[in-house]
């Protein structure tokens, strides 16, 4: 198929419906709310449904309710409406019920701006609802990326029985670029009989599906929260993804970096090479699980002097790439967190600073 | 080669449909393109800009600050980013709105009234498709002809514009 030029927010609603999504809660908020305007008119041409509920947390409930009753279904927010439906994405989570939410992130914290951010980096891998519970989050760095990660998420989501989140920010969701949408990520139902409340025709009449995520019986609720551990251990074995740049060459300084911060420091690698300074690049496409052996296999190598984590926020990810280098080199943290992306040359005298 | 062009002006102007259409243009020819547009709490009559970049290697950051071209249909645009523009880079002026220049010895620029020109033809909307056509003309961004068939692919809904377009 031939590319069509597409802003993210619209590839992001038509990758959906492709994948096989054809239900669709929502409430507009700056950077995303062309998601809603997009599928406003697309959903019922595509025979699907589009609502746009009272508030985010109404539409969150939608989302539960839906995917309680085995509907393939996703909404599009941005961070403050991310928060409002946090209580239920942990609900979601304790029920098992697989759904999507695609984060288009702005600054924070509280209404902060609507320019690009990567400040929910915490909220999205770490919790953000309360409870023992993990989302499987991707970030990504184009608009054709952010086709391709939507299209996979319902299929992961669906494998997991769990929510999946995409995390963009609000470059990727105003930026128009060139995209191919795939044929061959095609969302395939699954029979969810043993589980979700889809009616009764399959079942005795004294033995519905309950779902649920109250477990007042202390070895039932463990019992529960275990399940969910083993899903989070399977998803670290087989769902990392991570990209790499210029790894083969003898680099002094390895760059850890996702989403729209990674493109900047491509060309500040690019530049530096031409400099006569090797430094590489692990772009973390997955953010939970995330790539943690690689980055410590990565940071081991001869010459590699630091790692550097360069993110869109006052320093988040940073954690979890200490985390993976163990100590063994130093990490520091580059970032901004007002909404200007920064410049190869401010990422480049940055990375000078630290021979 | 990475190349990139500021689209600057007031809403309503049709400034981010002139990056869109170069967008498509570069797109036709195989190449890399990202279009950003100034979002925000934006209003018509209020500042619009976007921002293309074309590519042959897959593009970085796809923000520009110092544009290597300016296409400027507004004085207050003008003065905002005129001074950003890196040497050797055009800047057109929309010279119906704007009367003054950059005041700048190191760029190539170009006046055109476009509104006027616009007006000629049939309709002052036109301006922007006006500016765009000079700009490419100068800076060989894209092939001439590409962009006159991403201009009647834009319009194709309505014929009456394209006839004007094409004049354009």
């Amino acid at each position: 198929m031939s590319k069509v030029l597409m802003k993210g927010n619209e590839a992001i609603g038509e990758a959906a419906i492709r994948a096989g999504c054809l239900n669709y809660f929502a409430y507009p908020i700056t950077p995303q709310s062309e998601v809603a305007e997009y599928l406003a008119h697309r959903m019922p041409e595509a025979g699907g449904v589009f609502l746009q509920g009272e508030s985010e947390v109404a539409v969150s409930y939608m989302i539960f309710g839906a995917a309680g009753c085995g509907a393939i279904v996703f909404t599009t927010s941005s961070s403050p409406g991310i928060s409002l439906m946090s209580e239920a994405i942990s609900y979601i989570a304790g029920a098992q019920c697989p759904a999507v939410f695609v984060n288009i992130v702005r600054g924070g914290p509280g209404l902060g701006g609507i320019q690009p951010s990567q400040a929910d980096y915490l909220q999205a891998t770490k919790g953000g609802g309360h409870g023992d519970y993990r989302l499987l989050v991707m970030a990504p760095a184009s608009v054709q990326e952010a086709v391709e990660m939507v299209m996979m998420a319902f299929p992961l989501a669906e494998k997991y029985r769990n929510p999946v989140m995409i995390l963009g920010d609000g470059l990727i969701g105003q930026m128009m670029e060139p995209v191919d949408f795939p044929e061959n990520l095609k969302t395939e139902p699954t029979n969810k009989d043993d589980w979700a409340s889809n009616g009764m025709d399959t079942r005795g009449a004294n033995s519905p599906n309950i779902v649920k995520s109250l477990f007042l019986d202390n070895k039932l609720l463990n019992d529960n929260n275990m399940a969910l551990k083993a899903k989070y251990d399977r998803m670290k074995k087989e769902e990392v993804r991570y990209d790499t740049y210029n790894l083969d060459a003898d680099y002094e300084m390895l760059i850890v970096s996702f989403g729209t911060m990674s493109r900047v420091n491509r060309t500040a690698i690019d530049n530096l090479k031409e400099e006569g300074l090797e430094v590489a690049m692990i772009r973390p496409m997955t953010l939970f699980p995330f790539p943690e052996e690689a980055i410590r296999q990565a940071s081991l190598k001869e010459n590699c002097k630091a790692v550097l984590s360069i993110e869109m926020n006052m320093g988040q990810m940073v954690e979890d790439v200490e985390r993976s280098v163990q100590g063994k080199v130093p990490v520091k943290w580059y970032g901004t967190c007002g909404g200007d992306v920064p410049t190869p040359e401010e990422i480049m005298n940055f990375i000078k600073e630290q021979k | 080669m990475q190349k990139d062009v500021m689209f600057a002006g007031f809403g309503g102007q049709g400034i981010l449909l002139m990056g869109k259409i170069l967008a498509l243009a570069a797109m036709d020819e195989g190449r890399e393109v990202t279009w950003v547009p100034s979002y925000g709490a934006e209003m018509r009559g209020g500042t619009a800009n976007c921002n293309v970049v074309i590519s042959d290697r897959p593009i970085g950051s796809p923000v520009i600050r110092n544009p290597m071209h300016l296409v400027v249909m507004n004085r207050p645009s003008l003065e905002k980013y005129g001074p950003l523009v890196r040497p050797k880079g055009v800047v057109l002026i929309n010279s119906s709105l704007v009367t003054a220049d950059t005041g700048r010895e190191d760029i190539d620029e170009l006046t055109v009234s476009a509104n006027d020109i616009a007006t000629e033809i049939g309709s002052i909307k036109s301006a922007n498709i006006v500016a765009l056509a000079a700009f490419v003309a100068r800076s060989q961004l894209v092939d001439f002809e590409l962009l006159r068939e991403c201009v009647k692919y834009e319009f194709s809904k309505n014929e009456k514009l394209i006839n004007i377009n094409m004049e354009a």
